[in-house]
């Protein structure tokens, strides 16, 4: 297969997990706040709490995301697939922000600002070190 | 409790990350569509490693939602990338990727930004 159709599924595969995650974390949240019951190491109120609409949702999205990740796992490096991902952080710090309304510091900004420079620079580096030189960037 | 919460996450995520990453790249590519899903779920019910990985990151989701209901979503996401700083060097030692200067200079940055969110 051709570098670049390689490249073009990694970025697919990214942009399908990021997505899938921040939203399934949202509605999770969403879901477990509006539960009473405080979550610890006993398992019914995790299945109570699951029953939430939200929750229910968060947990499908959430399970998706991790297909997406594995099949990433399956074209890319864990050490590039890891800080890559990583903007799924600020994506989080947004949703949590806007649909939450959690506070965000200018020092949580700044750390989201962060982030996102690391995953580019990490983005720009072979996705692939383990494979045949064909499947290098 | 909310960091013996992360930690317990953060040491059971790196173990299933590591598995399905040695597992995914031996299998070859898996696209993004309707057969790789089947192929993936194919995958998955063959492969003990892929099933243990998924069984450790069950247990790692358990402690993140105990994690998420009582903390900021913005502080528990954030937070729970500290496995990554563990998983870069395990991911050298272990499955021997190559790891430049540009991708150590990118994950210190996240790491970074990690610390500065988890304040």
């Amino acid at each position: 297969m051709a570098a670049h159709a390689r490249t073009l599924r990694t970025y697919l595969l990214l942009l399908l997990f990021v997505a899938l995650r921040a939203f399934g974390n949202l509605a999770l949240a969403w879901g477990t706040k509006r539960f009473p019951q405080t979550l610890s190491i006993h398992p019914a109120p995790y299945l109570q709490a699951m029953l939430d609409p939200f929750a229910a949702l968060g947990i499908a999205m959430l399970i998706f995301s991790l297909f997406a990740r594995m099949a990433l796992f399956s074209v890319a490096d864990l050490s590039f697939v890891l800080p890559v991902t990583a903007v799924g952080y600020v994506l989080a710090a947004l949703l949590g922000k806007f649909f939450l309304a959690e506070p965000v510091s200018p020092e949580r900004w700044l750390g989201t600002a962060l982030i996102f420079a690391g995953a580019a620079l990490v983005g720009s580096t072979p996705r692939n070190t383990t494979a045949g030189a064909e499947n290098l960037k | 409790m909310k960091w013996a919460l992360l930690s317990l996450m953060i040491a059971a995520t790196a173990a299933s990350d590591l598995l399905q990453s040695h597992a995914m790249k031996r299998e070859g590519d898996v696209t993004a569509g309707a057969r790789g899903l089947t192929r993936l779920l194919k995958l998955i019910a063959a492969r003990r490693d892929l099933i243990l990985s998924i069984a450790l990151l069950a247990f790692s989701f358990f402690a993140f939602m105990a994690l998420v209901q009582a903390q900021p979503l913005s502080f528990a996401v954030p937070a729970s990338a500290g496995s990554f700083i563990v998983e870069t060097i395990l991911a050298k030692l272990v499955l021997k990727e190559h790891i430049g200067a540009r991708r150590v200079a990118g994950t210190l940055l996240v790491l970074a930004g990690v610390i500065l969110v988890a304040r």
